[in-house]
């Protein structure tokens, strides 16, 4: 069995609830909920009587006692393996359900009366909308909205960030998760969850799987597998009076074997872990799914509906090009731009010291030493004063300012580098020394690196993307033809963004989009799959049906590829389960007939030593292909993006003509293992 | 062979002008015929008052229902009293209560499984009547029932049951029919009120010839097909099918409407998503590419490959077997040049004969120009095993429904596979419509094997076999497929008409059929209400060669390996006893 080897998808500890929980699931209550394997465990019951009682139904034998005896534990096998898979996948659920549980102490909350005297009580005494102050040091009680104060906190019980994010009231920063810690000042808090009911409940639940419902197409999936289930019954139960009439006697324990070969146990027995695996790995993604449907519909989404600024672009300006104006030598505008930004510590002005060194600057610090002049909105520019001259940089109607009064000149050329800036949507940061002008330097809003190429494979599997940004129309069609995106919103508000996904899905796409703001959060619950940051506010995570804990806008992408992924496995696991039963009526039928009938060996094509053997043969492998098969079922199938038809074909030729060939091999293999056993035992 | 593939080959020829026309009839438009047909049709829904408005799925099959009922009843006291009607020219007299009730359900579900034979069990008045006219109903009906289907399943509503059950009977059953009818008494096929006649035979003995109005019977027995005989030897007998060319006509016109009806599907089909198409690229319709709808559209072509595929794997293993001859026969020092000709007739051969077998249960008529209980075993598995799959090509209208189910169920599990919720023609397929269709699957095999079991188990039901060992297990196993797949044929040989056997076979025929065409009503119905969603490269599509493929290995996958037990304690150990 190759789960010892593999230690990715499980633990000891893991290992350990599991086997004790899959013993703890042979209880025919719990059996119940999967038709398939419950039809195996009342086999296993029939079976076992018959190891007693061999001639209950008159049948005859050698050995009989025994070889029913074998056929049971098989089952039993069966079973415990088909439980164990389920137990598996839900162990890992738990596990981190146990971290997540570990924060969610009794914690003492500092209630505010209505007279505005202080009142100490227990955090699970609080209602909604009553108002806690939280000073440094303490938990945060629950969820809740802060009315006053600013504060750090740390969130790293949730999203395992130790830096902590500071939240103040007003505005899209005000929302606070219970179980967090303020860091330092204090805050006031109104809480907005019932007992039992905030996030952190709420996830350790679906984490731990106690809420966990069957997805609209498991069911659909496994009202397929309970049908066919019915239809071998079917067969079987009217084989025993068929063959009767052709003068075989079929013992009934081996009529029990063919059923539980034919039926398809292998998805029937992975297909909860199936479900539960998926959602355990957008957990593992730091992504909260509120139910597994969400998680489903992200495999069907058409169209990505994504925020510019965080999701694509970094939101950040960065300098990507230096522009001399004429006259002026790249160096100089260069080491200028360097000088100007040595102590600069924004993001423009680490950007601009990479691009000058990227570029060639050499030029040593001691050199340039000299007092900072930071930047401040009144000014709006900053530099550095040094021994040799004073260097600026900062927005062109400043530096123009500046040099002005110097009595520089200002060079012909500037204003239309600065335009061109503009107009493609960049920021142009004018860099002087003294009261001469350089020129320009680009700050350019950057696409995340990688982007490209993650909406080119979208695009190769259907999925469309559109920008949405608040940028005028020519900046945002640099920055979408930049990113590759299939369509842009410029100049975007919020009431937009729902008209957006509106029209998608009135031509039966399905929308998925991020959001944070309260104003995403009609966009979010308008969307099919809506993906809120945990850092947004409380309603853009109450509309949303998914919560990323890391607040990472770009996960959606990752998120949509786990659905496909779930859906995938699924599909191929239930085609390898069917396609199985080629491979298992040529090991059986043969079996059971040839002793009335010898001619029926010729469909021996596996050439298996005995009928008992065949009959057991296929039985174990029956057994022993879920264990096989339970660390694709953690992991998902392979998934590479690719065209629908091609993506078809690949699955088609490795599950569909794997699972025909796969058990030919596999049980002449265990035939022959088995084989002289059985001759010892006399069967 | 040759003869197989040209007869195949001029079949195509006329297969897409008559799948055309009936495209239109289908999808309202309008035709040449249309000054003439309106006002056929509105007269008869003048006078008869009838509510030409859009009904639901439930009302449609409601509808069929009732109509089919009210069928049944007039024609079960018509058998009951024919003796006293008139046109009784023969002296024939009451048919018994339950061969009355097998042959009225035999007939009404298209399946013309027949306990009786037509020229001592039958009057003239009963054969018009009664099975001509319920030829006509019964194949209008289960047309009638595709088209409403396919339009659910297109999103449209299903339409009104007695205008598609007026306007296929009397735009196309009917002339067509008169067509056919007027061939076959050209080449010599009676068509008389006048009682039989006895003559006198070449080696001067006397001999009655049965006579009556069988050319008419003949043209609907397969234009709707249906298959059962005017005469209980059916179309192996010179009256029925004389000539090569009559044979060729009654291949013919049981072949048409199953294949036309997949034409129709298919031109609907592209249609619809031709339309869907240009609604959302904004593109006027006329500016799309329109020349590839004709044909019968690429969804359409799919399921015709898929159907056809399965047809030719069958027909291929009936020619050989059947050229191979009879080992037994082989073994006992016998040469066969031409084959197995046991219960063939020499006028049409082994190739006619199976084709002739192989496109009776696959169109599942169930008329018969060779005895199907003397074809060899692998041969005599080919029809058996059509039966079970009742999808290759099947009856009018239904075995086109029936291959939707496979197609539903091939979407779902391809759909996942590429990570996706299956969808089909647009629409997705969900817990509802998988319940649906998985009763649709069950219901097949629980008929077949069920009855079996129950014939091989009891007293009665032992009683009606004639042949021992595997041989006589094929026979119970065809009769009751043949009748839950609304087929007719008989594997003859089987001593059929008793209680058991009468009761049983009608059981499973009524079933075979009713439960199966309200299901699949039930799922166009689900379907149809349902949004559409749109197509993108990630979307499963149903129209390339790799879905045909996996289409024909999920109907071999659910319905053959179902049977397989069965077929192996059948035809298959038969087969290998006689050393293939």
């Amino acid at each position: 069995m190759r789960h010892h080897e593999s230690s990715k998808w499980i633990t000891k500890e893991i290992l350990g609830s599991s086997l004790k929980s899959a013993f703890y699931k042979l209880n025919p209550k719990v059996m119940m909920k999967n038709p398939v394997m419950f039809v195996v465990e009342i086999g296993f019951f029939i079976c076992l009587t018959l190891t007693f009682v061999p001639s209950l139904f008159h049948d005859k034998g050698t050995n009989l006692s025994l070889m029913n005896g074998i056929v049971a534990l098989i089952l039993f096998i069966t079973v415990l393996f088909a439980n164990f898979a389920e137990a598996v996948a839900e162990g890992r659920g738990k596990a981190q359900a146990e971290t997540l549980k570990k924060t969610k102490k009794d914690t003492q909350a500092r209630r505010i009366q209505a007279d505005g005297s202080e009142q100490w009580i227990s955090a699970s005494q609080l209602n909604k909308g009553d108002v806690v102050l939280v000073k440094a040091g303490e938990l945060i009680p629950n969820d809740g909205e802060i009315i006053a104060g600013v504060a750090s906190i740390d969130e790293s019980a949730i999203t395992g960030e130790s830096a902590p994010v500071l939240k103040e009231s007003g505005g899209d920063f005000a929302s606070v998760t219970g179980g967090t810690t303020v860091v330092s000042d204090w805050i006031q808090i109104r809480i907005t969850s019932e007992p039992g009911h905030s996030f952190l409940d709420k996830m350790i639940a679906l984490v731990e799987g106690a809420t966990r419902q069957k997805t609209p197409n498991e069911i659909a999936l496994n009202t397929l597998l309970v049908s066919l289930t019915l239809i071998f019954f079917i067969v079987i139960v009217t084989l025993y009076p068929i063959a009767l009439y052709s003068g075989v006697k079929i013992p009934i324990s081996t009529l029990i074997a063919l059923a539980v070969c034919l039926i398809p146990t292998t998805i029937g027995g992975l297909l909860s872990a199936i479900g539960i695996a998926g959602m355990d790995r957008v957990t593992r993604f730091n992504v909260i799914a509120t139910s597994g449907k969400a998680v489903e519909a992200c495999g069907d989404v058409d169209t990505l509906i994504l925020d510019k600024t965080g999701t694509i672009t970094f939101g950040n300006r960065l300098a990507s090009e230096f522009l001399p104006v004429s006259g002026v030598r790249p160096e100089a505008l260069r080491d200028a731009a360097w000088i100007s930004s040595l102590h600069d510590e924004t993001p423009e002005g680490k950007s601009t010291l990479e691009l000058a060194v990227k570029q060639g600057c050499r030029l040593d610090e001691a050199a340039a030493q000299g007092s900072f002049i930071e930047f401040s909105a009144s000014t709006r520019m900053s530099g550095q004063d040094t021994a040799n001259a004073k260097y600026r940089k900062g927005s062109s109607d400043a530096i123009i300012e500046v040099v002005r009064q110097l009595k520089g000149q200002v060079p012909a050329d500037l204003k239309e580098k600065v335009d061109h800036v503009s107009q493609l949507g960049g920021t142009p940061l004018v860099v002087c020394r003294d009261a001469e002008i350089l020129g320009v330097i680009y700050l350019k809003d950057t696409v995340k690196p990688g982007l490209v190429q993650r909406f080119e494979r979208l695009r190769k599997i259907g999925i469309k993307t559109i920008m949405c940004t608040g940028d005028n129309p020519l900046t945002a069609a640099t920055i979408a033809a930049e990113a590759g995106v299939d369509g842009y919103i410029a100049e975007c508000r919020p009431e937009d963004k729902i008209a957006a996904i509106k029209k998608e899905q009135a031509e039966g796409k399905l929308v998925a989009m991020t959001g944070d703001g309260t104003n995403d959060a009609p966009a979010l619950a308008q969307a099919d799959v809506g993906l809120a940051m945990n850092s947004g506010t409380s309603a853009a995570k109450e509309a949303a049906n998914m919560v990323d804990l890391d607040s990472d806008p770009t996960k959606i992408l990752e998120v949509v590829e786990i659905g496909k992924q779930l859906l995938m496995t699924r599909g191929s696991l239930t085609t390898f389960s069917i396609a199985n039963d080629i491979a298992k009526y040529f090991a059986i039928i043969p079996a059971i007939f040839s002793l009335a009938i010898p001619q029926m060996q010729v469909l021996n094509i596996m050439r298996l030593a005995s009928p008992s053997s065949a009959v057991l043969s296929a039985l174990i492998f029956n057994a022993v292909i879920i264990p096989c098969l339970i660390p694709l079922a953690m992991k998902g199938v392979h998934y590479k993006p690719m065209s629908a038809s091609k993506m078809l074909g690949r699955n088609l030729m490795i599950y569909g003509a794997g699972g025909i060939l796969c058990p030919f091999i596999g049980i002449k293999l265990i035939d022959l293992m088995i084989a002289p056993l059985l001759v010892c035992l006399g069967i | 062979m040759i003869q197989i593939i040209c007869t195949l080959v001029l079949f195509l020829l006329i297969l897409f002008p008559v799948g055309n026309y009936i495209y239109h009839i289908s999808a309202g438009k309008k035709t040449w015929a249309d000054p003439l047909f309106d006002r056929v049709d509105n007269v008869i829904f003048k006078s008869l008052r009838i509510d030409r408005s859009p009904m639901s799925w439930k009302q449609y099959a409601l509808h069929l229902l009732l109509v089919n009922a009210c069928l049944v009843a007039a024609g079960y006291l018509i058998l009951r009293l024919q003796s006293v009607l008139f046109l009784n020219p023969n002296q024939i007299g009451n048919m018994e209560e339950s061969l009355s009730f097998n042959t009225i359900i035999s007939f009404m579900t298209n399946t013309n499984l027949q306990h009786y034979s037509g020229e001592s069990g039958l009057t003239y008045f009963s054969q018009m009547a009664v099975i001509i006219m319920m030829m006509f109903t019964s194949a209008a009906s289960g047309y009638a029932a595709c088209v409403a289907m396919v339009r659910g399943l297109l999103g449209q509503r299903m339409g009104n049951f007695y205008e598609d059950f007026t306007r296929i009977t009397t735009r196309f059953l009917i002339p067509a029919a008169l067509l056919v009818g007027l061939f076959l008494v050209w080449q010599g096929v009676p068509q008389t009120l006048a009682s039989n006649i006895t003559v006198t035979t070449l080696e001067g003995k006397f001999q009655n010839l049965a006579r009556g109005p069988i050319a008419a019977l003949e043209s609907i027995k397969h234009l709707g097909t249906n298959g059962g005989g005017f005469l209980g030897a059916n179309s192996s007998t010179p009256l029925e099918n004389p000539t090569i060319l009559t044979n060729l006509a009654e291949l013919y016109s049981m072949m048409i409407l199953p294949a036309a009806c997949v034409v129709t599907f298919g031109r609907m089909a592209y249609d619809t998503l031709r339309q869907r198409k240009a609604a959302n690229t904004k593109i006027s319709l006329s500016q799309t590419d329109s020349a590839r709808g004709k044909g019968m559209g690429k969804e359409g072509r799919t399921i015709f490959l898929v159907m056809s595929l399965l047809f030719l794997l069958g027909l291929g293993l009936c020619f050989w077997s059947e050229s191979q001859g009879n080992f037994a026969v082989e073994n006992s020092g016998i040469v066969q040049p031409a084959g197995n000709m046991e219960g063939k007739e020499v006028r049409f051969g082994i190739a006619q004969s199976s084709l002739f077998t192989t496109v009776t249960t696959s169109f599942t008529t169930g008329t018969v120009n060779n005895m199907h209980d003397t074809l060899t075993p692998m041969g005599g598995l080919v029809p058996l095993l059509h039966m079970m799959l009742n999808v290759v090509f099947g009856g009018a209208g239904v075995g086109l429904m029936n291959m939707l189910v496979y197609v539903i169920i091939a979407v779902f599990i391809c759909g996942l596979m590429i990570g996706r919720t299956p969808e089909y023609l647009n629409k997705k397929i969900e817990g509802r419509e998988m319940k649906l269709a998985a009763l649709c699957l069950i219901i097949h095999p629980l008929l077949i094997l069920g009855f079996s079991a129950l014939a091989v188990a009891c007293q009665s039901g032992l009683e009606g076999i004639t042949n021992p060992g595997f041989h006589g297990l094929t026979q119970v196993l065809y009769e009751f497929s043949s009748s839950a797949a609304n087929n007719g044929s008989g594997f003859e040989g089987l001593a059929d008409n008793t209680l058991f056997w009468n009761v049983t076979t009608g059981m499973a025929m009524f079933f075979g059929r009713y439960i199966s065409i309200v299901l699949q009503l039930g799922i166009a119905g689900s379907l149809m209400k349902k949004g559409c969603v749109s197509t993108s490269a990630g979307t499963l599509r149903t129209d390339t060669p790799t879905f045909a493929v996996v289409l024909v290995v999920v109907v071999y996958l659910f319905a053959a390996l179902t049977f397989l037990p069965a077929l192996a304690l059948g035809p298959i150990a038969e087969a290998l006893t006689l050393g293939i």
